[in-house]
């Protein structure tokens, strides 16, 4: 049982299982009921169903495949899920349809060949699927806009002077891709001959999902897991027959497959799992050869390495016998984090309490409420923000501990937090044109400022980093400065080592309001770095 | 002695009393406030079990001012008699007299004067009797010497009505011997000071005993925030397994490194929108390691490595795009990278436990930033049962002993394993960890040796630590909404000691 488990588990991961049917199929296969099916393209008896892309397509929507289900017989049940296949495809692979969106048609009430073009909006008139009225395409993308289904689709053609386009050799439209079908080829539970095609942006996608719809349904066709091949003239005017359906033939050592996994299986005994996996396999050569032949199906299999897990799962994980590594190493520290952990410790020691804010916060909290404009604080911007919480990364830690402070009024005063963390400033210099700096920065909230507090905190960390006060090389020394962020007179500028690694102050009494504050407030952030 | 003479007085004379005394009577005895033996009780108490003292409520009369004034002076109407001589007083003058008015009627209506309205010089005012008895001062003095009961009820409320007495309810003690009694007792000490060290008194003085039952007073202290505190355990069991920290103070990550790097499409859903910060600016890596992602363009587009490739259109641009890391799997891939550039190659074990960002919707288990923790180890022939060999040594230092594995889809790992591990207090299998083995399309780009497996596993600190602390609500323990009474009441983090309490979470 547990083997089944683990199987439906990882069979939900490949497209193909998206569906019923292909669940079924798999796990009979797996217990040895049936033998995988092998899936054919046929040539149909008259002539093959054409369909032409024309130039107009390249900037929009390049690509176009298509096949036909011929004499399949749907029941409700198999209609139902050819249709939610199609828009599980839709959500996974097709990416929302931006990559590949399917059209599937009642080939009897169509007449080919197909034309696969791009039109001005204006100039593309008819009846979508489900509607009664024809409508240009100008008309439908209104309509849509409050269609909770569709409106989704919209944003891939809309601004895009031309829209594609399917026709069939009457002018009768069959899709609009990737938004709405027409209504003419509408198909129901009493079609026997699909036309199915699939436009898109990329073309291997395309394919895959192709093949995905047509074996998957082909079980239903009169000559069951059989395809009828249709052409697609490219713009070039060269001709590709589909779908591929490609059986392609893998060959893996059997003892790779055993070192990989760490098991001992015979070359036979891996060929059988495999099998089992819908892979049909086979020992050849010198007997430690498997020959695996991929099926269409499988298109998830692009790599030995992808083989070697089917073998694995088909195996059972859990009956993988654990052993642990021989790999010998020294361990080391990453210094900055080495420094951080002993400073947090001393900090905890010192009376203040840590807190753990958020890297991400608004522009205001890092700029405006600080008296600062944002071009001033070098902070990255985030283009795509769900909400004003996440425009920015800070580029310093006081915002998150004065709203930490806001969040705990009610707890007894006086308030002493602190945080050691990293915040980012925008840096040319770096490959990515930022960089984080570790910054340790400390509160106290009070009825009084305090700031001999936060002084004497500040004296306490340079003793705990070995820096000596005083300004001769290698100590520290404040000195007047200040800050639209600091009540005048109240700010001091921090240099250490030679160099300016921070602040310390009373808090202006405007930053105090506008953080939601009501007492006196003093902090000091540094960066840390200079002490690495 | 215990506060003076009242105390010893009152010991003594509990010695030789039959049974107890009363407060008030003893005061009465000593001739001194009733409150100084209250308060000698009291000390007595306080020294153990001395004395028993029950406290009593007894009603008494007693004389108001006015009252006092007429048991000592008499009542007004005989003082109005005294003053009438036998020859008569003008009434005029004697309505002058302090008791005059009140007097002159009530000697009236007892027939004890007279007045002769037709005398000469105005009314004139005559004794009638030769002698009275002054009845109210004779009952007012029997108050006065504590015989209120020889009074009728009625008389009582007569002179009450003339507001010459009140009754008032007086709180006395019946004082008794206690378990530990003794006439001669010395004060209890309630600490140990410096001069009875030095002096050496506190050999000869008794010590009152402290109540054991009471909270002691908690210390002015700091506190570590729980999150990290278990961020320490967790970089001290890697530390403990030889692993090595990775650098992970970058943030900002591109694309490339977040994705492309890791064999990631550049379709994939994750590098949507919808699901990743990117930057507005800087929104371009400028600097690529370009022979690099000349190889990795190679291997999505057109495979290599024995990949079929994903064959699509490999963009630079698309690599380009700043983003806010989505995973430490980046800096992982980065110390690959670097990993690769060192020949002849050396085994290494990774790890690292830091912020990642996703652009996800918010939900009382989902932040848009959290910690991911990550264990890489790059060595020949690694295999799954290593993985699962050291996943099993990790979990192990972490209290997880009971681990399941069950296969799962990640992009750059194959194969790939869910770890499940069974908690005892929520009676099921929960989600613990996900790991695989490096995929080859990514790791051979980067130049490491074909022999050599990268196996990896990744868990957030998230998690663990809400189970270990009983947290249900994510927001409570990480950001600025954190209840800091939480952080200073939170215990020591021992991940393997017993587990906190059970958290009603589902698996994430």
């Amino acid at each position: 049982m547990n083997y089944v488990l683990n199987l439906a588990w990882n069979l939900m991961k490949l497209y193909d299982l998206l569906c019923l049917e292909g669940l079924v199929r798999g796990l009979q296969v797996f217990k040895e009921r049936i033998k995988a099916p092998v899936y054919k393209r046929v040539m149909p008896n008259g002539e093959i169903q054409k369909l032409i892309i024309t130039e107009e397509t390249a900037k929009i929507r390049p690509y176009a495949v298509a096949a036909v289900l011929r004499n399949i017989k749907f029941t409700k049940d198999r209609y139902d899920s050819f249709i939610e296949l199609q828009e599980k495809l839709h959500q996974n692979i097709c990416r929302k349809r931006a990559l590949v969106a399917i059209g599937t048609h009642d080939l009897d009430t169509l007449s080919g060949p197909f034309t696969y073009t791009a039109k001005k909006p204006s100039d593309i008139k008819f009846k979508p699927l489900n509607k009664t009225k024809e409508y240009t395409a100008c008309e439908l993308m209104n309509i849509y806009k409050t269609d909770n289904h569709l409106k989704h689709y919209l944003h891939i053609i809309e601004n895009k002077p031309l829209y594609p386009v399917i026709y069939d050799s009457n002018g009768v439209v069959l899709s609009m891709p990737p938004v709405i079908n027409g209504n003419h080829s509408k198909i129901t539970v009493n079609t026997r001959n699909i036309f199915i095609e699939c436009t898109g942006t990329d073309f291997t996608k395309a394919k895959i999902v192709l093949d995905i719809i047509v074996t998957t349904f082909s079980e239903y066709c009169e000559n069951q897991f059989t395809v009828e091949a249709a052409e697609v003239v490219f713009p070039n005017g060269k001709l590709h027959t589909f779908p591929e359906l490609a059986y392609r033939k893998e060959m893996v050592r059997a003892d790779l497959i055993n070192k990989k996994v760490g098991i001992r299986e015979t070359p036979e005994n891996l060929a059988k799992l495999l099998t089992r996996m819908c892979l049909k396999s086979e020992v050849i050569g010198d007997g430690n050869q498997i020959e695996i032949e991929i099926p269409p199906t499988r298109a998830d299999i692009i790599h030995a390495c992808d083989i070697i897990e089917d073998a694995a799962i088909a195996y059972g994980y859990n009956n993988i016998q654990m052993t642990l590594p021989k790999t010998y190493t020294i361990a080391n520290q990453f210094p900055l984090n080495k420094l951080t952990e002993l400073l947090r410790h001393d900090m905890a020691a010192a009376g203040f309490t840590e807190a753990l804010t958020f890297a991400l916060c608004s522009q205001e909290d890092i700029a405006d409420k600080l008296g600062l404009h944002i071009s001033a604080t070098k902070a990255v911007l985030i283009s795509n923000p769900k909400t004003a919480e996440f425009q920015v990364a800070r580029t310093t830690l006081l915002p998150g501990l004065l709203k930490t402070i806001a969040a705990n009024r009610k707890m007894p005063l006086p308030l002493k937090l602190f945080e050691i963390s990293d915040i980012v400033i925008q840096d040319s210099s770096r490959d990515v044109g930022a960089r984080n700096y570790r910054h340790l920065c400390a509160v106290y909230y009070n009825k009084n400022p305090g700031f001999e507090i936060i002084h004497g905190l500040l004296d306490r960390i340079m003793q705990l980093l070995d820096v000596p006060p005083g300004e001769k090389k290698g100590g520290y020394v404040i000195k007047a400065s200040e800050g639209p962020a600091f009540f005048p007179g109240r700010c001091a500028e921090i240099f250490a080592r030679g160099q300016s690694i921070g602040k310390l102050g009373v808090l202006h009494p405007d930053v105090i309001t506008k953080f939601e504050l009501t007492m006196p407030c003093s902090c000091v952030e540094i960066n840390i770095e200079p002490f690495l | 002695m215990a506060d003076g003479p009242v105390a010893e007085v009152l010991l003594q004379r509990l010695e030789a009393a039959d049974g107890g005394l009363d407060s008030a009577e003893l005061a009465a005895e000593l001739g001194v406030e009733h409150q100084t033996v209250v308060g000698a009780v009291k000390s007595l108490q306080a020294l153990g079990e001395i004395i028993e003292a029950e406290l009593r409520s007894t009603k008494r009369w007693e004389l108001t001012a006015e009252g006092e004034e007429i048991a000592r002076e008499g009542s007004h109407e005989a003082r109005v008699f005294r003053s009438v001589p036998p020859e008569g007083l003008p009434q005029s003058e004697l309505m002058r007299l302090p008791s005059g008015k009140v007097g002159f009627s009530k000697a009236m209506s007892n027939k004890w004067i007279r007045v002769d309205k037709s005398a000469a010089d105005g009314p004139r005012v005559f004794r009638v009797v030769d002698s009275v008895e002054d009845e109210v001062q004779r009952r007012l003095q029997l108050v006065q010497g504590g015989r209120a009961e020889k009074l009728g009820e009625k008389e009582r409320s007569e002179l009450r009505k003339r507001k010459l007495l009140t009754e008032v309810t007086l709180k006395t003690y019946w004082v008794s011997k206690g378990s530990a009694f003794s006439t001669s007792i010395s004060k209890q000490e309630t600490e140990l000071s410096p001069e009875m060290i030095s002096s050496g008194s506190w050999r000869d003085r008794p010590f009152k005993p402290y109540n054991f039952s009471a909270h002691g007073v908690l210390p002015d202290s700091g506190h570590l925030h729980p999150l990290l505190k278990v961020r320490t355990q967790f970089r001290q069991i890697f530390l403990e397994m030889g692993f090595t920290e990775m650098p992970t103070d970058n943030y900002i990550e591109s694309s490339f490194w977040n994705f492309d790097a890791l064999f990631q499409p550049q379709q994939h859903p994750a590098r949507d929108q919808h699901d990743t910060f990117f930057l507005r600016d800087p929104a371009q890596a400028q600097q690529l390691p370009m022979d690099y992602v000349h190889r990795v363009k190679r291997t999505h587009s057109q495979g290599g490595y024995g990949s079929q490739g994903y064959k699509y259109n490999w963009k630079l641009d698309e690599a380009r795009k700043n983003l806010l890391r989505t995973h430490t799997t980046s800096a992982s891939a980065r110390a690959l990278y670097r990993l690769a550039q060192k020949k002849p190659f050396t085994a290494a074990k990774y790890f690292s436990i830091d912020r990642v960002f996703r652009n996800e919707t918010l939900d009382a288990t989902h932040l848009a930033e959290f910690h991911q923790i990550e264990g890489v180890v790059a060595d020949h022939g690694l295999t799954l049962g290593h993985l699962m060999g050291v996943l099993r040594e990790f979990f192990t230092k972490l209290g997880i002993t009971q681990l399941r594995f069950k296969p799962t889809y990640n992009p750059y790992t194959e194969p790939s394993m869910e770890v499940f591990s069974y908690h005892q207090g929520l009676k099921k299998w929960v989600e613990v960890g996900n790991s695989g083995i490096f995929r080859p399309e990514m790791l051979l780009p980067m130049g490491l040796p074909e022999n050599v497996s990268v196996i990896a596993w990744g868990l957030s600190l998230e998690r663990p630590t809400m189970i270990k602390y009983g947290i249900n609500n994510i927001r409570e323990l990480v950001g600025h909404k954190v209840n800091l009474q939480m952080v200073y009441d939170s215990p020591l983090c021992r991940l393997d000691a017993e587990r906190g309490p059970p958290s009603t979470q589902e698996a994430a």
